[in-house]
């Protein structure tokens, strides 16, 4: 009877199976479907990152372009000055990120709310100008090209996404599930009440960038070692990196463990497959559905779970005061 | 001296054109709390207006403003009425839903503009814009010099709107304290959907004192978005005299920069302002001017 065990307990049962179907089924799709589980990996990476400083903490961050650049330029900087392979920027990279990290924090956790999120987005732009304009030392607008470790073949690219974006969710789960996880959401549900009950809200919210930096970091430099060429126009982008970011966590859901995951699944499908179907006119569709989804279901598909399946059973929610 | 004195009045004309961009963004921060990051996209709306008077009938971009405040000002109260207004009344985990919102509309807007007119340059190029009046060594660019008493006069004529009319009071109301406002007999939703009409017709107007001096295309607006919330931030929500020292402030600086440091971090010198006055100056200059 223990399978039946384990079948009960839900939580752990899907998980596994899904790990199994990602894990076991990619190298027999094509090359095309490979990319998009590449790119795909690499979106629930960013999404659940920056869902632990937005989603759980509430610092809505509109400038984690700064960190995925950052990652991608460890080791494109290392690559540019000594030649030393990008894979080290694995390493730098993140380190990068989460050393710059730090004081973005210190001096922007001092704001609240949509000023936080504006300080951010200057950031994000600045780090732009500065990384097109500084030629000598950051390699200027012409960006950094690296050449591909193992040619056309994506199998290799896919699991070392994977095997992080694994490691990001695990990371927000173990998170969530300490004491951390209680003070995250205590700050963002109400902060004075938080530091009245002696949560130092500016450590907890250290503690929630310097994870969410590392795995920003963390996927620029897999987009390094993948697309094997970065510029300052496409790794700082506001509207193509911070913000598709934000949105692919509301699709899903922010502040869920499962929203970002589905929701940097369904991002990709939807950017791609949209693009593949009707061509230009796809980041239009893209942004009426952003807006839509905005509107009606602003807590994205896991968070208004609830909400769906009530529209979908076409049963009228019982208000008790009235609407 | 003559580069200083050049490099001064190019920065405070510049600054006057800001302003009035940023000027709408504060009215419209100012009543509804949020930051509104579609009023880049809006103001590049407002630009085309101009652009198609200007190949279809030859109207000099100045005369094409008439049209385009009025069309801008239809735009915002519809995108008020029907989109921003109903993520206000949602609870959400993230309060910072509706400033994405205001971004998805602004990108969205975007799009609709880049597949009427492509991503081209427009340019509307008159006379005018390439005239110039010289003194002591510094040349002054007609476009720049209108431009700036243009939107003077602008900023006077709302300055008086809004302390001596009932309409321009009822605004002020709502932006100090919504409740009490709507106690006191202003239908608050009403002069909200007022105000962002306002605040993008405003923007229009700053899109078209720009087209003779630059060109536009679709993405334009990125950097007047910025430089408007920075101006937003430096001289306070919904401080009209706020917002003009700040516009001519970073006017300044950004001319200063432009020329002092390197052209390339023209950009940057204003956001390390904001940076700076988020951290040092909370509330902007209006503390500082006390209105």
């Amino acid at each position: 009877m223990a399978e039946i065990k384990i079948m009960a307990k839900k939580s752990w049962f899907l998980p596994a199976i899904l790990g199994i179907v990602v894990v076991a089924i990619p190298p027999f799709l094509g090359g095309y479907i490979q990319h998009l589980l590449i790119l795909m990996m690499m979106w629930i990476t960013m999404a659940t990152a920056w869902n632990l400083l937005g989603g759980y903490t509430g610092c809505v961050s509109f400038g984690h372009c700064v960190f995925f650049g950052l990652g991608a330029y460890g080791g494109g900087l290392l690559l540019l000055h000594w030649g030393i392979s990008p894979w080290w920027g694995m390493i730098a990279g993140p380190i990068l990120a989460v050393i710059i990290g730090i004081p973005i924090g210190l001096i922007c956790f001092r704001l609240r709310g949509p000023y936080f999120a504006l300080a951010l987005l200057a950031l994000g732009e600045a780090f732009r100008i500065v990384f097109t304009n500084w030629v000598s030392v950051l390699g200027g607008a012409c960006g950094v090209v690296s050449s591909r470790t193992w040619g056309v073949e994506k199998l290799p690219y896919y699991y070392i996404a994977l095997a992080i974006a694994a490691l990001s969710v695990y990371v927000v789960y173990r998170l969530m599930h300490s004491k951390y996880g209680y003070y995250f959401v205590s700050i963002r549900e109400d902060q004075d009440a938080a530091e009245a009950l002696g949560i130092p809200t500016t450590r907890y919210k250290m503690y929630a960038l310097i994870p969410s930096a590392f795995f920003t970091g963390l996927a620029g430099a897999v987009w390094m070692n993948y697309i094997a060429y970065i510029d300052p126009e496409v790794v700082f982008n506001l509207s193509g990196i911070s913000i598709m970011m934000i949105l692919a966590v509301m699709v899903g859901g922010a502040g869920t463990l499962w929203g970002p995951i589905l929701g940097g699944a369904i991002f990709v499908l939807l950017n791609e497959g949209i693009r593949a179907a009707v061509g230009p006119i796809s980041y239009l569709i893209f942004m009426v559905i952003a807006c839509l989804l905005i509107m009606f279901l602003p807590d994205g598909i896991i968070g208004d779970w609830a909400k769906i399946k009530r529209a979908f059973r076409r049963k009228k929610p019982a208000y008790v005061g009235g609407e | 001296m003559a580069l200083f004195g050049q490099t001064f009045i190019t920065g405070i004309l510049m600054g006057g054109i800001y302003a009035i961009i940023a000027i709408g963004m504060t009215l419209i921060m100012g009543v509804m709390k949020i930051i509104n990051l579609a009023h880049g996209a809006l103001m590049m709306v407002g630009m085309y207006v101009c652009v198609v008077l200007f190949a279809s009938l030859g109207w000099h971009p100045y005369i094409g403003m008439l049209v385009a405040m009025p069309c801008l000002f239809g735009i915002g109260w519809l995108l008020q009425k029907y989109s921003i207004e109903r993520v206000f009344k949602v609870e959400t985990i993230l309060p910072e839903s509706q400033v994405l919102l205001t971004l998805a509309l602004g990108l969205g807007i975007t799009e609709i503009i880049r597949l009427i007119f492509t991503s081209d340059y427009q340019v509307t190029y008159t006379p005018f814009s390439a005239k110039c009046f010289y003194a002591g060594g510094m040349s002054i660019s007609a476009a720049y010099l209108v431009g700036f008493i243009l939107a003077m006069v602008f900023v006077a004529a709302l300055h008086i709107f809004l302390t001596r009319t009932d309409l321009g009071r009822s605004v002020i109301a709502t932006a100090q304290d919504r409740d009490a406002a709507t106690y006191m007999g202003v239908n608050a939703g009403r002069i909200t959907n007022f105000t962002f009409a306002l605040g993008t017709a405003l923007a229009a107007a700053g899109g078209a004192m720009l087209l003779p001096i630059f060109y536009t295309f679709p993405d334009v607006w990125h950097p007047y978005l910025a430089k408007a919330f920075i101006i937003t931030i430096l001289g306070g929500m919904g401080s009209t005299v706020g917002a003009l020292s700040g516009g001519l402030l970073l006017g300044v600086a950004e001319s200063f920069g432009a020329t002092y440091w390197s052209p390339g971090y023209r950009d940057v010198v204003g956001l390390i302002i904001f940076l700076l006055v988020l951290l040092f100056l909370p509330g902007g200059l209006k503390k500082v001017i006390g209105r």
